[in-house]
């Protein structure tokens, strides 16, 4: 009950981690419109979104330790996490040099689709329920069809459409993040068991 | 010089000209990237003045005086104007054709 108390609200976790995906979003955009020659000139710029997306799986797993509301929910924070360090950790491993193929970039792939996967999974209300259940499944399906860019970009690197896909899908998970409350109504529609709704 | 000559030297000129513009809107984007994000906080702070806790703090708590997402969007496109942008822009001007 004390921790209840202290921690902060999902929503509040969900603009955060939208925080992140939209620092996430600007550092791919502008890799993909310089190209990956100018943006590895400085070696630290290398670094930069794939620890970025480490990190991010990290912080992941307190999610899954703080936000159980049920077992489904620490399955697929628990498979975020996992995901998103797996990615993060392979792009580390090529932009390092440890890690040679373009086929590693199919680990952001499954790390799209595992997430858009465990989104829909555990959401467990239909899309007009509240503001929240509409947002996981819309992000559930954004994400998995968005997973289609990193995997042109494991068999077509040089891609301009590929690399700008990817960062777009991360600046659009972040405003649909920024979106989302505990309890709202969506397009006027809000279940009597959603709880109290806000604006 | 022989007519060829000068043909090909000035075609070498044009395809440099167009790489040096590309490269000129390219930077113009990463430029705008970090304001463009600046605005798009502030709108959405005038839109839903009452995402902003900080506008009426009157009993919140630490965790709603502390999430306040249009500061944090608007704060992304500061730092990635200040921070990142520059020297990205630099990089990109000083690269070879």
């Amino acid at each position: 009950m004390i921790l209840a108390g202290l921690q902060p609200k999902a929503e509040m976790v969900h603009w955060w981690f939208a925080t992140g995906f939209l620092i996430l979003g600007l550092l791919l955009l502008s890799e993909a419109l310089v190209g990956p020659e100018v943006w590895g000139r400085r070696p630290w710029r290398r670094y930069l979104w794939p620890g970025f997306l480490f990190g991010m799986g990290v912080l992941m797993f307190p999610v899954m330790t703080f936000f159980t509301n049920s077992a489904i929910h620490m399955v697929a924070h628990g498979a975020w996490a996992q995901v998103m360090m797996f990615a993060g950790a392979a792009e580390l491993g090529v932009v390092r040099g440890k890690l040679h193929s373009q086929y590693w970039r199919l680990a952001s792939a499954l790390g799209l689709a595992v997430s858009g996967t465990a989104l829909l999974v555990h959401e467990q209300n239909h899309w007009f329920f509240a503001r929240a259940a509409f947002l996981h499944h819309a992000l559930g399906w954004t994400v998995i069809a968005c997973a289609l860019f990193p995997l042109a970009q494991a068999f077509r690197p040089r891609s301009l459409t590929a690399a700008l896909g990817f960062a777009t899908t991360f600046l659009v998970v972040a405003v649909l993040l920024y979106c989302d409350r505990d309890s709202a109504a969506i397009f006027g529609h809000f279940s009597f068991y959603a709880g109290v709704p806000h604006r | 010089m022989s007519a060829d000559i000068a043909h090909g030297f000035r075609r070498k000129l044009e395809v440099h000209d167009e790489a040096a513009r590309s490269r000129l809107r390219r930077a113009r984007v990463v430029l705008a990237l970090g304001p463009v994000t600046a605005i798009a906080g502030v709108v959405w702070a005038v839109a839903q003045p009452w995402r902003l806790t900080l506008l009426h703090p009157g009993g919140q708590g630490f965790w709603w005086l502390f999430a306040e997402p249009p500061i944090y969007v608007v704060l992304v496109g500061v730092l990635f104007r200040l921070v990142l942008a520059p020297g990205i822009v630099d990089d990109l001007l000083d690269a070879e054709p």
